[in-house]
């Protein structure tokens, strides 16, 4: 056993020994951030050019996962940067103590201004339901409760925008939010714990609508010319996400992560991310949007709680939630 | 003599096995938040555990006796490998079976293209059909096997005798085929229904949220979702409580799990020459082979398609899935021949309360307290594989006891005096009496240790860090990212893992025959 465990630590040291000559950045993040298709092989490469060093993403579930797995990993982890938790997780995290301030500034092109001395925005968008052009979409969450459409949306407590609809709700409906998952209860087709899996779920024909962004149509449009997807517009207004990254204070790389952060919110990563994240930048690039994006619905309304706001009614709305889809 | 070597060894062995569960759950008793507060949302992950091992105990058993009853009495080409067939699902990692069923039974998979064409609507699986799907897929091929065992238990003689009375299929049943029911189907219930209760990577992949929860994916969601360590601790105790009343009840029921061997001779019946009973035998064990056979050709055609696009991280997590169940192997024969000794030569019971243990204790809940006891002293990324090598040793263990209880016991009888006379103890009595005369069950019990390890997607999932994983977890992984062609590449991998390893154990043991 105990020889176990030394080849096991020993495997785990030859591993990063093998790069010693060069620092290694790692940087966990949300698994759709990492895929071939992702903006993760684009940004290493621009990055990896400018840094004289090895960037490595790693993906680590989905984005509040993130923050339970830095929770696990406590003080030993080995990540030096965060990427991929959002303004209803920064509380949260914050809370932990792992993460230390930045220094850098941007002129974002954010809806809000923004001021953090931990968390850097590096993207934005609204979340929505995409659906099939074909089909007629409802115009708000009442309205989808009462048809016999199937959604696939995310679990709140592994992911990012699955948190993001239950602040969506209770933002929009407030004390109402139990009625409306209520209702909603008999058409949500299946929770997965990603935005991958519920993604894939739709793609494949398995439900009418799935929880997404209003900016997905646009991988359908640019990447694939197909025009056959769109977002529905609620008129209670659309939730916003705004997707943050933070350095973690025990990271061995200090210098190399304040590079990155630096240049997460620079031309280089930005003008990645429309077309790979398919996200808003939080920073326009020089060349402006990509052609596409000027077809995509705008929110009539947008909805955004405070970091504090949405701390503080997290766990009620987790537990109107659950207690609704259970029933 | 050959007592006091599994005397000495095998308390200790199972005296460490009880502390190692006993420390994990005092670890999860420390970190739960006293008072227990239950909310709705918790009673609805305790109620859907039980009902679907209700559900998933009741329909295997309800569909095995009528293909129990067709293979009992039934004599056709392929019968014996239908038979062995029926084995497969205790070496079939979870996840490659989840995959197959996908295929075959998902909202774009075979039968829901089949509906189709006939203009209905397709399958849901995901949520409680998809978990009972599952579970039956499992668990129909065990029942039947034990009922087929308890049918064959019945004398051809009595089955000439009703044939000379002419008494009537009804009468028949009611005569000799009732009361072996009455003596068979309450263990086998009981024994898939504990089963079912401590599922986890079927909820994991079929379950549909929290309308779909079993405790043990609570577990799992308390700890990777939310890192709250006092829900996890809270679920483990309840789990724990659950699981093991049930386990002591199922116990006083429960069959003994015997060797393959023996099952290979149909009765001769007099009663059921009739063609509408051939005919109606020959549909169910028409519908079993195609249930099990074709999520299993899914995994296969599927896979050889998708062999060419797996990523290499797949041939690492092999590779480390491979020792991993070499070691959990290795650590299962050195805890199981001192214990299966000791229980051998005593009187009888210690191997129940054995089993008791292992189908109480749920892995994660091991897992958990297991983390718990590590993380302030080591990072428990560390001790990720020994600790599942570990529980997974520990769970194979009271089924591999079954298996060698009784050739050990045989072997005592037979061999116990003379052991005496001769003065033959220690190692000796391993090496001259005990092992050549286990050898064949040992094989067996190995192969089955090294299956269900290679297969397990349990503990790992909550120790895992994100750069390496096993087989089975990398797989999932990749449903997860929805690379399905990748998927299922990795899972023919695993499943020829799974299949190879317990192949090789089983030959091993065999081999000694001939």
């Amino acid at each position: 056993m105990k020889y176990l465990m030394t080849t096991t630590a020993a495997a785990m040291l030859c591993a990063s020994a093998a790069w010693a000559e060069t620092p290694v950045l790692k940087v966990y993040t949300y698994d759709s951030f990492v895929s071939d298709w992702g903006p993760g092989p684009a940004v290493e490469v621009a990055f990896e050019e400018t840094c004289n060093c090895d960037l490595q993403f790693i993906g680590a579930g989905d984005g509040a996962a993130l923050l339970a797995r830095i929770k696990l990993e406590g003080q030993r982890s080995e990540a030096d940067v965060i990427l991929g938790l959002d303004t209803n997780l920064v509380a949260a995290a914050k809370e932990t103590g792992l993460f230390t301030t930045h220094s850098v500034a941007a002129e974002y092109s954010l809806p809000i201004s923004w001021e953090d001395d931990v968390f850097v925005p590096f993207d934005w968008g609204y979340f929505a339901f995409v659906h099939n052009v074909d089909m007629q979409a409802p115009a708000n969450f009442r309205a989808l409760a009462e048809s016999d459409l199937k959604i696939v949306i995310q679990d709140p407590r592994s992911s990012t925008p699955g948190l993001g609809l239950l602040m969506w709700v209770k933002a929009a409906y407030g004390d109402e939010a139990p009625l409306i998952w209520t209702d909603l209860a008999d058409n949500i087709l299946t929770v997965t714990k990603g935005w991958s899996e519920s993604y894939g779920l739709f793609l494949d024909g398995e439900a009418d609508m799935v929880l997404s962004y209003t900016t997905s149509p646009a991988y359908h449009l640019i990447a694939e010319e197909d025009t056959s997807k769109a977002a529905a517009s609620f008129d209670e207004g659309h939730y916003m996400q705004i997707e943050l990254a933070g350095k973690l204070a025990n990271s061995k790389e200090p210098e190399l992560a304040d590079q990155f952060i630096a240049f997460m919110v620079s031309d280089g990563f930005q003008s990645i991310i429309p077309t790979t994240n398919w996200m808003y930048p939080a920073v326009t690039p020089t060349a402006g949007l990509p052609d596409g994006f000027d077809t995509l619905i705008l929110p009539q309304k947008s909805l955004l709680m405070s970091p504090e706001e949405s701390a503080a009614v997290r766990d009620e709305a987790l537990d109107e939630w659950l207690s609704a889809l259970v029933q | 003599m050959v007592k006091r070597a599994g005397a000495i060894g095998g308390p200790i062995v199972s005296g460490a096995v009880f502390a190692l569960i006993l420390a994990a759950l005092v670890a999860v008793m420390s970190k739960a938040n006293w008072p227990i507060s239950f909310g709705v949302s918790d009673w609805a992950v305790v109620r859907f555990t039980i009902w679907q091992a209700i559900l998933s105990a009741s329909l295997s058993v309800a569909f095995a006796i009528p293909v129990a009853r067709a293979l009992a009495r039934r004599q056709f080409q392929g019968r014996s490998a239908l038979v062995t067939l029926l084995g497969a699902p205790f070496i079939l990692p979870v996840i490659v079976a989840v995959l197959g069923i996908l295929t075959v039974f998902g909202r774009t998979g075979w039968s829901s293209q089949l509906l189709g064409i006939f203009g209905l609507p397709p399958l849901s699986i995901y949520g409680l059909q998809g978990v009972v799907l599952a579970h039956v897929f499992f668990n129909m091929p065990l029942a039947t096997r034990l009922i087929l065992q308890g049918w064959q238990s019945i004398p051809t003689e009595q089955f000439r005798l009703v044939g000379q009375l002419g008494l009537p299929p009804y009468e028949v049943f009611k005569t000799l085929e009732w009361p072996l029911l009455k003596q068979v189907l309450p263990g086998a219930l009981a024994l898939i229904f504990v089963i079912c209760l401590t599922s986890f990577a079927v909820a994991l992949t079929l379950g549909g949220g929290p309308k779909s929860t079993t405790i043990e994916l609570a577990i799992y969601q308390a700890f990777r979702f939310d890192f709250d360590l006092g829900r996890a601790a809270i679920l483990s105790i309840l789990q724990l409580v659950l699981a093991g009343t049930s386990a002591m009840l199922a116990l006083w029921i429960l069959p003994p799990i015997v060797l393959q061997s023996g099952f290979d001779r149909p009765l001769m019946r007099w009663d059921a020459r009739g063609n509408f009973l051939r005919i109606l035998d020959a549909i169910y064990i028409g519908v079993a082979t195609i249930f099990l056979i074709l999520p299993l050709s899914a995994v296969v055609v599927y896979g050889l398609i998708g062999l060419v696009k797996v990523p290499s991280t797949v041939w690492f997590a092999a590779w480390t899935s491979t020792w991993l169940a070499v070691i959990s192997t290795g650590l299962l024969i050195i805890m199981a021949l001192p214990v299966s000794a000791w229980l051998g030569g005593s009187k009888k019971g210690g191997a129940e309360t054995l089993t008791l243990l292992g189908l109480a204790a749920s892995p994660l809940m091991v897992g958990t307290g297991w983390f718990i006891i590590i993380y302030p002293l080591a990072d428990p990324q560390y001790f990720a594989l020994l600790v599942t090598a570990l529980v997974n040793a520990i769970m194979a263990l009271p089924f591999a006891v079954r298996v060698l209880v009784p050739g050990m016991r045989q072997s005592l009888v037979d061999y116990g005096r003379l052991n005496i006379s001769l003065g033959l103890h220690g190692f000796l009595v391993w090496r001259i009496v005990l092992l050549p005369r286990i050898r064949t069950r040992l094989g067996f019990a190995a192969g089955l240790a090294a299956a269900m390890s290679v297969g397990d997607l349990g503990v790992i999932t909550l120790f895992a860090n994100p750069e390496w994983a096993t087989l089975p977890l990398q797989m999932y992984r990749l449903m997860g990212s929805y690379q399905t062609t990748a998927a299922s590449g990795a899972a023919l991998i695993l499943l020829v893992l799974a299949l190879g390893l317990f192949w090789i154990c089983d030959y091993w043991g065999r081999y000694a025959e001939s």
